[in-house]
């Protein structure tokens, strides 16, 4: 089970509010929707799932461990010298793990790119999903994207984990800041509000803002 | 001419092969709008976002393609730095990263328009090829080649050519044989052949700076070596350094001062004023081989 497989990991407490924000999106998308298995998560036709938050990663981990992804026991070293999990997920290391994150602002940009590059090979039915932090907003980096997404229009699908941990927040609200997009506005730990949001497809980028608890709160 | 060459090698690549696809942020738009209108899946101009440029071919690279990125070097390079680091290099992803506008080209421009640091910059980074053609026609073939595996490289586009090309510049290539071993890089060719016109130096000419052929400087070196370089002097210090690891050896690196120089004019105007004119070099060649050369 996800939630105990998560208090097995240690290690890396400054980021449990982060890691604790996503699980339950996560298990939604691995346990609902995600067309992915550990003997399909080579197959170019699979579903993807970019986590760009890489802050705090525990969920992630948790959920792959429990999808058969990578060994239970890798739980119990992340972050220490020749453990295959570090604070910030590798993609090189970690079967399942599509992208290598921890520094802000790059998941949305690449899952552009793989939503791209799947359309032109023909893979129509292939979504891509990239789940970011309402403060990994402030990257200007996502604002290129969203934008860009937006005049294609490209079908991805992007959650924001909003825990109010903006800097200086988000006058307006979040989907304010993602114009030509549709919007699922949903309880973050909800599993049936996330999977109805995560079901959503519009042909054009769909967000999905999920609420959690202040992370300061 | 380098920049017309790759745009017609590109567009026939696209053409040729759909793993092929193409990622601008506005620069050369007008010059690809016919492949980005034949091929609007994987010929994509993303606007003026750098960042997401690289972004979105680290992404089209992890689904199998084989991005083609481009603008000017200071965009391509210094302001993306970190996407080409982690987009590229830390989710061991390939791409063809091609610029126009390095160290000085766009003169008029000012500084932020230069990019004299960008190989130096990929220096810090694990696995690029850097290539910096010497001619317009030593362009197609690296482009070529380039699209053949999933490797990361650099190839640097500029407006200084020399008067022919030398296709095999991969290797260092011997042009003129004597005493101390002058290695000119890409553009820097002919300002080295007219400033050792009558010195007794051995030059060697290569467009492949990066992985840079040591056995070769290795077997070519005999007490001392100078490198010019279109790019910031002593960019290739260390490898040479290693390079010549345990032969006793002098040695000397020419290139783009690190001094801003607030200036505009013409590429010629700040070449000279970084010494990489022909007289420039050649007062800098016979400072460091004395009387003798």
């Amino acid at each position: 089970m996800t939630v105990s497989t998560l208090r097995r990991l240690t290690g890396d407490e400054k980021h449990a509010p982060s890691a604790h924000s996503t699980l339950d999106v996560i298990r939604v998308l691995y346990e609902r929707v995600l067309r992915i298995t550990p003997e399909t998560a080579d197959e170019p036709d699979r579903d993807r799932f970019l986590l760009s938050k890489g802050h705090g990663p525990a969920a992630y981990y948790a959920v792959l461990a429990d999808r058969g992804f990578i060994p239970e026991d890798w739980l119990d070293r992340m972050g220490q010298w020749n453990s295959p999990l570090g604070t910030h997920p590798d993609r090189v290391l970690i079967p399942g793990v599509e992208a290598g994150t921890g520094s802000l602002g790059h998941g949305l940009g690449l899952a552009v790119g793989v939503a791209l590059g799947l359309r032109a090979q023909g893979y129509l039915q292939t979504r891509t999903f990239v789940l970011l932090g309402d403060a990994e907003l402030d990257e200007g980096s996502n604002h290129e994207a969203i934008a860009y997404a937006a005049a294609l229009p490209l079908p991805l699908t992007a959650i924001v984990i909003d825990n109010r941990s903006a800097t200086h927040g988000w006058p307006g609200g979040i989907p304010a800041r993602f114009p030509g997009w549709t919007v699922s506005l949903v309880d973050g730990h909800d599993h049936d509000e996330i999977e109805r949001g995560l079901l959503v497809r519009t042909g054009k980028p769909h967000l999905i803002v999920a609420a959690v608890e202040p992370k300061w709160s | 001419m380098m920049r017309e060459t790759f745009v017609a090698a590109t567009t026939a690549l696209l053409d040729e092969d759909p793993r092929t696809a193409l990622v601008l942020a506005d620069i050369s738009a007008d010059v690809f709008a016919p492949a980005l209108r034949k091929h609007p899946d994987r010929a994509l101009n993303v606007g003026i976002r750098e960042q997401l440029m690289v972004g979105v071919g680290g992404g089209l690279a992890m689904t199998g393609m084989r991005p083609y990125l481009h603008s000017y070097a200071p965009f391509l390079v210094d302001r993306a730095y970190e996407q080409i680091k982690l987009d590229l290099g830390h989710q061991d992803t390939g791409a063809v990263l091609v610029s126009i506008g390095g160290s000085y080209d766009s003169a008029a421009s000012g500084y932020t328009h230069h990019s004299p640091g960008d190989v130096a910059l990929l220096d810090t980074l694990e696995g690029w090829t850097v290539l910096v053609p010497g001619h317009h026609d030593e362009v197609p073939a690296m482009l070529r080649e380039a699209a053949r595996h999933d490797d990361r490289v650099y190839i640097r586009l500029g407006l200084q050519e020399n008067t022919r090309a030398y296709p095999d510049g991969g290797k260092l290539r011997v042009l003129k044989r004597g005493g101390p071993l002058v290695v000119a890089v890409g553009p820097m060719l002919d300002p080295v052949l007219a400033a050792t016109a009558d010195l007794d130096v051995t030059v060697a000419y290569t467009n492949t700076p990066r992985p840079l052929d040591t056995e070769g400087m290795r077997l070519l070196a005999e007490g001392e070596v100078i490198v010019v370089e279109p790019y910031l002097a002593g960019t290739s210090a260390r490898l040479v350094s290693e390079a010549l690891s345990g032969l006793p050896h002098r040695a000397l690196h020419l290139g783009v001062g690190r001094a801003e120089i607030r200036d505009y004019g013409t590429w010629e105007d700040h070449a000279r004023a970084h010494g990489l004119d022909a007289a420039g070099l050649r007062r800098s060649l016979r400072a460091f081989l004395g009387g003798g050369a």
